[in-house]
């Protein structure tokens, strides 16, 4: 008789087991429930502002003043014309060009000199490398407006001023120490089995650097790319020190210029050209973001 | 192919500790050797130092005619397996296996043959197109030793390239690296190998000679068997073997016109042919040593002492049991055939029961410098 007793406990085990599952199941999913809302509400805050500027984009300067929702009323897309067209004898479209004048060169020669002034940190032996790297960490602390007389000078007796090569030409020295810093800590993640491999199998140090270290760093390479593109974009200060010639101007000289200190504001432009003057940045960190979840997963490394 | 020679091999670190104290060794040319020992034996130190990976502070390293204690790891003509594979992950198994053939310049066709049979040696074929992270562990272990293979250098250096690999899987590798060296040496290319590992096992099965180590000391080079039978001191005695050597400490004392150990209360007369190598003024302090399959719970052929001693506990492992006691409270191992269990049928822990031991297969150590005293 022992048999059904065992299947009928066995059973009612069973439903047992079943409501409490879905006891739990419909706790984890209120809890869901509320780690979304709680989430959607605070990233609903933090991204109003934008919201609000493309909404106030659309709308006339009067309605910009008057209503605090950023839905327009109509869509009036003549700001942007306005805006691009600006007040100046050249368009947006050249602002923009001496943009990535800057940017491009800029972001060339920061990656070459930080990823070799890291690899050397990271891994080579050499006479003074601490004092040396604690200097350079104690560069991030100094402000950079302290710079600025001595570089305006020397750059003056170089006959650069008017030109981007003041802009350009420090990070051509991995004067930018945060990438330095990011890139030797990414370095020092990286096992150095994969080095030893090359060597053996025959790598110098610059072919190490080229053919292993250099993509195992890429992700590393790719956020040194997106916050110098964004940062130099958003840089306003050097180009309004350096520039004379409006032809010369950046988009972050320019966008200023919509404002005017003359007459009356035409913030329906101003805001237009904000947020087209956004995309470039949001554009470059979106296609940027596969490479930085791509990182040092795929390693070759088994331990 | 190569011989590799170590002369008075030295390593001092920055901070001066020495890590390895004068090493000398000869491995031969072809030779399959391994390099045993527990962690911090120096082991891993002395086989990066042959790579080139670490730098000599003293003696003299060669390969082949060649002295290379300067030259570069690139140029000594030895390739390395490494631990953890140390696969490059951003190329294919087919430019991993290229890589250090299109950096030495080789041509075209001479690489993509190499290439293919390597993978056709290790049966890899179809895993060329992968990238490492699509590979098992298995897998990236045949790779790594493909790679290593593709260079055909001097001397192939293994650094514990088995220890990541789960139990069942490292044992099938065990067989497959030991085959492929002898296959490579049927083909005319026979390798020198030098083999790093701290699992005893595997040095006993792959090692055609086994130099063990410890804290940079050599303490014996020899075969497996002669290790095995004959170990210079009771730290090999008690290294190599599986459950290990029984060490315990005895006096020897005189009984009769010959000699005996006494271990505990029991009293082993030793055979007359040891007693006569053993230089020593009975009675003095020395260290004993039998290895668990010379003790028994069934009369062995051959002579036997009889002692009785107190069940611990067993541990079955199919065709033989392991047998822990005690004998006047010194804990010993003794390894029996499954079929003799019957005897130790109805026991219970803490019972007493009758051990045949074989004074034949004692080994003597002197107890302060562990020196073999039979030898």
């Amino acid at each position: 008789m022992s048999a059904p007793t065992t299947l009928l406990f066995t059973a009612h085990d069973a439903e047992v087991a079943a409501a409490q599952q879905r006891r739990s199941e419909r706790r984890a999913r209120a809890q869901l429930l509320l780690r979304y809302t709680a989430l959607a509400a605070v990233a609903v805050l933090m991204l109003y502002p934008i919201v609000w500027l493309v909404g106030a984009s659309f709308k006339s300067n009067a309605e910009i003043f008057g209503d605090a929702g950023f839905w327009p009323q109509h869509l009036d897309v003549s700001s942007y014309a306005k805006g691009w067209k600006t007040s100046t004898e050249f368009t947006f479209a050249t602002y923009f060009l001496n943009s990535f004048l800057i940017a491009v060169p800029r972001i060339v020669v920061t990656v070459i000199s930080c990823v070799l002034v890291a690899y050397a940190f990271a891994r080579f032996e050499f006479w003074g490398k601490k004092l040396l790297f604690s200097i350079m960490v104690a560069t991030m602390m100094l402000p950079h407006v302290i710079l600025r007389i001595p570089q305006y000078l020397m750059f003056r007796e170089f006959g650069w001023l008017d030109g981007y090569l003041p802009i350009i030409v420090p990070s051509a020295f991995a004067t930018d120490t945060f990438f330095v810093f990011m890139l030797v800590q990414f370095l020092r993640g990286i096992p150095r089995d994969m080095e030893e491999a090359a060597m053996i199998d025959g790598c110098n140090p610059l072919q190490l650097l080229w053919h292993i270290i250099v993509p195992m760093l890429k992700p590393a390479i790719v956020s040194v790319v997106v916050f110098q593109f964004i940062w130099t974009m958003n840089d306003f200060m050097s180009p309004l020190i350096y520039l004379s010639t409006v032809e010369k101007y950046p988009v972050s000289l320019a966008l200023k210029m919509s404002i005017g200190a003359t007459e009356e504001v035409e913030w329906s432009s101003a805001i237009a050209i904000s947020v087209v003057a956004l995309l470039p940045s949001v554009a470059v960190f979106f296609a940027a973001q596969r490479h930085f979840i791509d990182s040092a997963a795929s390693s070759g490394i088994k331990g | 192919m190569a011989q590799l020679s170590l002369h008075k091999i030295e390593k001092i670190y920055p901070n001066g500790f020495q890590a390895v104290h004068g090493i000398d060794l000869a491995v031969r040319d072809g030779e399959f050797m391994v390099f045993v020992g527990p962690s911090g034996c120096a082991k891993s130190t002395v086989l990066r130092m042959i790579a080139g990976l670490e730098s000599i502070s003293g003696g003299q390293l060669r390969i082949g005619n060649q002295v290379v204690n300067h030259l570069a790891a690139k140029q000594r003509g030895i390739a390395m397996v490494f631990q953890n594979y140390a696969l490059y992950p951003h190329m294919k198994v087919r430019e991993n296996l290229a890589f250090g053939l299109k950096l030495a310049g080789l041509p075209k066709a001479e690489i993509n043959q190499r290439v293919a049979d390597a993978a056709e040696l290790l049966e890899m074929g179809h895993l060329l197109d992968r990238y490492p992270k699509q590979l098992s562990g298995g897998q990236a272990q045949r790779v790594a030793v493909g790679r290593a293979i593709v260079k055909r250098p001097e001397v192939f250096l293994f650094d514990e390239p088995l220890s990541n690999l789960d139990a069942k899987l490292r044992a099938a590798m065990r067989v497959r690296l030991t085959e492929l060296h002898q296959s490579l040496r049927a083909r005319g290319q026979p390798a020198t190998v030098v083999y790093v590992t701290h699992d005893q096992t595997e040095a006993m099965t792959m090692g055609e000679r086994i130099c063990v180590l410890k804290d940079g000391r050599i303490q014996q080079v020899d075969t497996p068997t002669a290790l095995y039978d004959r170990p210079a001191n009771a730290f090999v005695a008690g290294f190599i073997g599986s459950p290990e050597m029984n060490l315990q400490p005895a006096q020897l004392v005189c009984a009769g016109d010959g000699l005996a150990l006494q271990w505990a209360e029991v009293q082993l007369p030793l055979p007359d042919a040891k007693a006569a190598k053993l230089r020593l003024n009975a009675p003095c302090a020395v260290t004993l040593g039998l290895r668990p399959e010379h003790i028994s719970v069934l009369p062995p052929q051959g002579g036997s002492a009889l002692v009785a001693g107190t069940l611990r506990f067993t541990e079955h492992m199919g065709s033989e049991v392991f047998v822990h006691a005690t004998i006047g409270g010194l804990p010993f191992t003794a390894r029996v055939p499954a079929d003799a269990l019957g005897t130790l049928a109805g026991k219970a822990r803490g019972d007493s029961q009758l051990f045949h031991l074989q004074p034949a297969a004692l080994h003597v150590f002197d107890a302060a410098t562990g020196v073999n005293l039979l030898l």
